[in-house]
C-alpha cells in the first residue's frame, strides 16, 4: 500500500513520459493525423484506440522515428526531442513490438535477437541477458530454439524480449493480441502489468475493447485522424467506447429468429494434404459438414493450417481422393477452382491484394476472375465487356463500394472497400456454399458490420457458409457452429452458445509451447465444470 | 528543393502512351551527343538512322521486310512477357523455324504443287513451337529457369544450322559454300505481293496483330496471361494453371518466331546459309517492351526498330559510323523504356527542402 501511494505521488509530480503536442501528418489525399495532443505518464498503460485508418499507426510511427511529423512537437520526459529514426528512438528508451514480426524462420531465437541489436555483444553475454529478462518477467522462451518451430505467441515473445533488453521506458505494442489464444493474452497482460509496475509506460494499440477495459489506465480514442476523446476505460462500457470510435451507433446484426437448417450441402471427410514447402502446415484428417443456411466458424491462431484449409476447399490444391470434399452430393475433391465454382462453391481467400484480387486490374477485370463462367460473361468464346462491366457495377451498387466505377483499379480502393467488393462479387453469384477467410480483417467497423450482415443474409437464402477467422469474438457473434483448427487438425464441431471461451482457447493450443501451463489450465477448467 | 517520387493511385494511362515516344526521342538526343563526342557527325547520324528510311520511299520496302519478322516475333513475346515467362530464345526458335521449312524444301525437291509452301510454313511454326517446348518442359518438370535454357538453345540452334548447311543439306552445286540448295519456284513465295513494295510477311503480321489484340483483351486466355504475370496467387485462385501458362506462352512465342523464320526463308532469302540469323529474335524483345506488350504498340515499335536497322546501314555508308551503331541505339531505347516505367506508377514532385526543426531542450516544468 505504502509503495503504491508513493508511486502515485511520484507519478503526479514527474513530467509525462511522453507528450505529443499538436501532431499533424498529411499524406497525399488524406490528413492522417490532425493536431493530436496527448500524454503518457510514467508507468501508465495507455490505450490508443481507433478503427483502421484512424491514424494510430501513423502516430506511433512518428513516436518511433519511422516518420517525421509535418507539424507539432514530441516531448520526452519533459524535453523537446526530434526522433529522426528508430535507432534514435531506442536510444531514448522507446521500444516497439510490431504487429507483423520481422524474424528469420531458419535462425534461432538468440540469433534473431542478436541480429536486431544496435550494439555488438557476444552471444554468451546476450544469452545470459536474455535469460535474465525472461526470468524477471516470467516469460517462457528457449533462446536456442529455431524460430520456424515456434508458435506465433512465442514469436511475439521474441519481439517483446528484443524490446525489453534495451530496458525501455516506453513500450509500444501494436495490436499484440490478434494472433494469441485467450490464455496467451492473459499471460501477455501479466507481463505488461509487471512492466508497468516497474515504471515503464506502455502505449497499447488495439481495437479490442474488452481488452482495453481489462488492461489500460487511460484510453485515447482517434477517429479519422482526430482525437475524439480521452477517457478512463474502467468507467466506460465496450459499447460506449465503440460508439466514440466509430462516431455512430452500433448496428446489431439482424438475424431471422428461429431459423432452421436444410440438408447437408458442403462437407469434408478425412481430408489430408501433405505440407507444401518448408514452412507450410499439413492437413490431417479434416472432417466437417455444413447444412444449408448454416454458418460454420473456424477459429484458430494464425499459421495453424488456415491457408492450407482454404486452398484445399477452394480447389487451389486438389485433394488426394475425390470423396474428401463433397458439395451438394457431388464428390469435388479432385476438381480445380473453376470446376468447383461452376458447381456452386465460391471462395474468398484471406489476402485481398494479389490473391482475391489483382491490384492493377480494373474492378471489371477483377469480376472476370471468378464470375466469368457462373455469371455468363462468355459470349461465343469472348468475354463480353458490357456484361462484365454491368456485373461489376451491380456489385459496387449492391455493396456500397466507394469506387468511381467498374474502371477503377482494385489497388485504388481502400482495404474495406475492396473487401466489400470481393465479398459482393462472390455473394452475388448466389453460391451453394461459400468459404471465406478473415472476411473483415483490417476492415473498419462499418464495413465489417455490412460484410457480416451480407454473410448472414446469404446463409438465410440457403447457402452453406464456412468462415475462417482469427477473431473469436466475430465468430461467436454470427456463426451457428464452431470448430477450432490447430496444427492442421480440426476439433469436433461445437454449437455456438454451448461453448466456453476457455475451452476454445485450450483447443486453439492453450499456452503455446508450454505443455505444463496448458495441463494446469485444463485441470482448472475440468474442476470448474465438474 | 527536393525531388520526390510519389506513388500514384492509379497507373497513368497518359504516361503509358507518352513514355515510349519519349524513350525514342531521348535515344536520338543521347545518341547524337555520344556520336558527336566520339568524333562522328552525331546529329547527322541520328538523321540517317531515324529519318532517312522514313522519308526516302525507296527504303520502305527494306523497312517493311525487316518490320515483318520483328512484329511477328514481338507479338509472340508479348504473351510470355505479360505472363512474366521470359523467352529470351526467340532467335533460336526463328532459326529452327526456318530450318524446319528448309527441311520440307529439302524433302520436296523435284515435287511441284501449291501444297509445298503451306507445308513449309506449317513445319516452320511447329518447329519453332517445339524448340520453345524444351525450356517449357525443363521449367515445369525440373524448375529450370527458362531465361537461361531458352537463351542457351539459341546457340544450339545456330550450331544445328551450321551443321546442316555445311553437312547433309549443303547445296551440291554450291561450289562448297555453306548454304542449302536454292528453293524451287514451288517452294518460294513472291518477295513482294499485291502490287505493293511490301513482303507477304508484313500482311501476315497485320493479320496477327488483330488476332493477338482480340486474344489478349477479349478471351479467357488473355485474362489468364495477364493475371499470371501480375499476381500468380490470384491466377491459381481464378483457376488458371501456372504450368499450362508456361507451356502455352513459350510455345506460342516459339510458333510465332518459327513462322517469322520460315517466312523470311521462303519469301526473302530463298535458301539458308550461315548468315541467316540476323538478331531479329533478340531485337523483338525490345519491340515487345517498347510496344508496351500491347499488339498495336508492337506494330508501331516493330516499325520503329526496323527503321533503325535500315537506318543503321544508311548511316554506315553516309556518316561512316560503325555497323553496330544501330544496335547501340536499340539498346539505349530498351534501357530508357524500362527506366521510364517508373513514371507510369509514380509522379515526380518538387517539394521544398524540409525546414530544420529547432531542437531546443526545455526543462521539465515540475522538476
Amino acid at each position: 500500500m505504502a509503495v503504491s501511494s508513493e508511486v502515485a505521488k511520484r507519478r503526479a509530480g514527474d513530467p509525462p513520459r511522453l507528450e505529443m503536442m499538436g501532431i499533424t501528418k498529411q499524406f497525399p489525399g488524406v490528413l492522417a493525423n490532425d493536431n493530436i495532443s496527448f500524454s503518457v505518464k510514467p508507468g501508465e498503460i495507455h490505450a490508443l484506440l481507433g478503427e483502421n485508418g484512424a491514424g494510430k499507426s501513423t502516430l506511433v510511427k512518428m513516436i518511433y522515428g519511422i516518420m517525421a511529423p509535418d507539424q507539432g512537437q514530441i516531448l520526452w520526459n519533459g524535453e523537446l526531442v526530434k526522433v529522426s529514426n528508430p535507432r534514435a528512438a531506442r536510444k531514448l528508451g522507446i521500444g516497439m513490438v510490431f504487429q507483423h514480426f520481422s524474424l528469420f524462420e531458419a535462425l534461432t531465437v538468440l540469433e534473431n535477437i542478436a541480429l536486431g541489436l544496435d550494439s555488438k555483444i557476444s552471444q554468451r553475454d546476450l544469452e545470459k541477458e536474455i535469460r535474465r529478462v525472461l526470468d524477471l518477467y516470467g516469460l517462457k522462451l528457449d533462446p536456442q530454439r529455431i524460430v520456424s518451430t515456434l508458435s506465433v505467441g512465442e514469436r511475439q515473445r521474441i519481439e517483446i524480449v528484443r524490446a525489453l533488453l534495451l530496458d525501455p521506458r516506453l513500450l509500444i505494442m501494436d495490436e499484440p493480441t490478434s494472433v494469441l489464444t485467450p490464455q496467451e493474452v492473459e499471460q501477455l497482460f501479466e507481463t505488461l502489468r509487471k512492466l508497468a509496475a516497474g515504471g515503464c509506460s506502455i502505449l497499447y494499440i488495439s481495437h479490442k475493447l474488452h481488452e482495453i477495459i481489462a488492461l489500460c489506465d487511460t484510453a485515447t480514442i482517434l477517429r479519422g485522424g482526430r482525437l475524439v476523446a480521452t477517457c478512463d476505460p474502467k468507467e466506460e462500457t465496450p459499447k460506449s467506447m465503440a460508439e466514440l470510435m466509430i462516431g455512430a451507433n452500433l448496428k446489431e446484426i439482424a438475424r431471422p429468429a428461429g431459423r432452421g437448417f436444410g440438408p447437408e450441402k458442403f462437407s469434408a471427410r478425412g481430408l489430408s494434404l501433405p505440407k507444401h514447402g518448408d514452412f507450410g502446415v499439413a492437413l490431417h484428417d479434416i472432417s466437417f459438414s455444413v447444412r444449408a443456411g448454416e454458418i460454420l466458424g473456424v477459429a484458430g491462431v494464425a499459421g495453424n493450417g488456415q491457408n492450407e484449409f482454404m486452398e484445399a476447399l477452394s480447389g487451389e490444391r486438389v485433394a488426394l481422393n475425390a470423396a474428401a470434399v463433397r458439395l451438394d452430393g457431388i464428390d469435388i475433391g479432385r476438381l480445380g477452382p473453376t470446376q468447383r465454382r461452376a458447381l456452386g462453391l465460391c471462395a474468398v481467400p484471406e489476402e485481398r491484394n494479389g490473391h482475391a484480387a489483382v491490384a492493377d486490374f480494373t474492378l471489371a477485370d477483377n469480376s472476370s476472375l471468378t464470375a466469368r463462367r457462373r455469371m455468363g460473361f462468355m459470349q461465343g468464346g469472348l468475354i463480353s465487356f458490357s456484361r462484365v462491366a454491368a456485373y461489376a457495377e451491380r456489385v459496387i451498387k449492391g455493396y456500397s463500394v466507394k469506387a468511381l466505377g467498374h474502371y477503377s483499379t482494385a489497388g485504388s480502393l481502400s482495404g474495406g472497400n475492396l473487401q466489400k467488393f470481393i465479398m459482393g462479387r462472390e455473394i452475388l453469384q448466389e453460391p451453394t456454399a461459400l468459404v471465406c477467410s478473415q472476411p473483415t480483417w483490417g476492415v473498419d467497423a462499418g464495413a465489417a458490420g455490412a460484410i457480416r450482415q451480407a454473410i448472414v443474409d446469404l446463409a438465410g437464402r440457403g447457402c452453406a457458409v464456412v468462415v475462417v477467422s482469427q477473431d473469436l469474438d466475430e465468430l461467436l457473434e454470427f456463426c451457428d457452429s464452431l470448430v477450432v483448427i490447430n496444427l492442421g487438425r480440426l476439433s469436433r464441431v461445437m454449437k455456438v452458445g454451448d461453448v466456453s471461451i476457455d475451452e476454445i482457447g485450450l483447443l486453439m493450443g492453450g499456452v503455446h509451447g508450454d505443455p505444463k501451463a496448458t495441463a494446469e489450465m485444463t485441470e482448472q477448467l475440468h474442476a470448474h465444470s465438474a | 528543393m527536393r525531388i520526390r517520387l510519389e506513388k500514384r493511385r492509379e497507373p497513368s494511362q497518359l504516361m503509358q502512351a507518352i513514355t515510349p515516344v519519349a524513350a525514342v526521342v531521348l535515344t536520338m538526343i543521347i545518341g547524337a551527343i555520344i556520336f558527336q563526342l566520339i568524333g562522328y557527325e552525331g546529329p547527322r547520324a541520328v538523321k540517317e538512322i531515324f529519318f532517312t528510311p522514313i522519308f526516302a520511299a525507296y527504303k520502305w520496302s527494306d523497312v517493311a521486310r525487316r518490320a515483318a519478322p520483328l512484329i511477328l516475333i514481338g507479338l509472340g513475346l508479348c504473351v510470355g512477357n505479360r505472363a512474366k515467362i521470359w523467352n529470351i530464345g526467340a532467335e533460336g526458335q526463328y532459326i529452327v523455324g526456318a530450318l524446319s521449312g528448309a527441311g520440307v524444301a529439302y524433302l520436296t525437291q523435284g515435287f511441284t504443287g501449291y501444297w509445298i509452301v503451306p507445308l513449309m510454313i506449317l513445319a516452320g511454326v511447329v518447329g519453332g513451337a517445339l524448340w520453345a517446348a524444351i525450356p517449357a518442359f525443363l521449367r515445369t518438370r525440373y524448375n529450370v529457369n527458362e531465361i537461361l535454357s531458352s537463351l542457351m538453345l539459341v546457340y544450339v540452334a545456330a550450331q544445328l544450322l551450321n551443321y546442316l548447311v555445311t553437312g547433309p543439306w549443303k547445296d551440291p552445286n554450291g561450289h562448297n559454300f555453306p548454304q542449302t540448295a536454292p528453293f524451287t519456284v514451288w517452294q518460294m513465295m513472291p518477295k513482294t505481293i499485291l502490287g505493293t513494295p511490301f513482303p507477304p510477311g508484313l500482311f501476315v503480321a497485320f493479320f496477327f496483330v488483330a488476332v493477338f489484340w482480340v486474344v489478349m483483351s477479349r478471351t479467357e486466355y488473355g485474362l489468364a496471361i495477364r493475371v499470371v504475370g501480375d499476381a500468380p496467387k490470384a491466377a491459381r485462385y481464378a483457376g488458371f494453371s501456372a504450368d499450362r501458362m508456361v507451356w502455352s506462352a513459350l510455345m506460342i512465342s516459339g510458333a510465332m518466331a518459327g513462322l517469322a523464320g520460315v517466312l523470311e526463308a521462303a519469301s526473302q532469302s530463298g535458301q539458308l546459309n550461315l548468315g541467316f540469323p540476323s538478331g531479329y529474335g533478340f531485337t523483338a524483345i525490345i519491340v515487345s517492351f517498347l510496344g508496351r506488350l500491347n499488339p498495336i504498340g508492337v506494330l508501331i515499335s516493330g516499325t520503329v526498330l526496323a527503321v533503325t536497322y535500315v537506318g543503321g546501314q544508311v548511316a554506315q555508308s553516309a556518316v561512316h559510323v560503325p555497323s553496330s551503331s544501330a544496335g547501340i541505339f536499340q539498346a539505349t531505347m530498351l534501357f530508357l523504356i524500362l527506366a521510364s516505367d517508373v513514371l507510369v506508377r509514380r509522379r515526380i514532385r518538387f517539394v521544398p527542402a524540409p525546414k530544420q526543426a529547432p531542437v531546443t531542450v526545455i526543462a521539465g516544468a515540475a522538476k
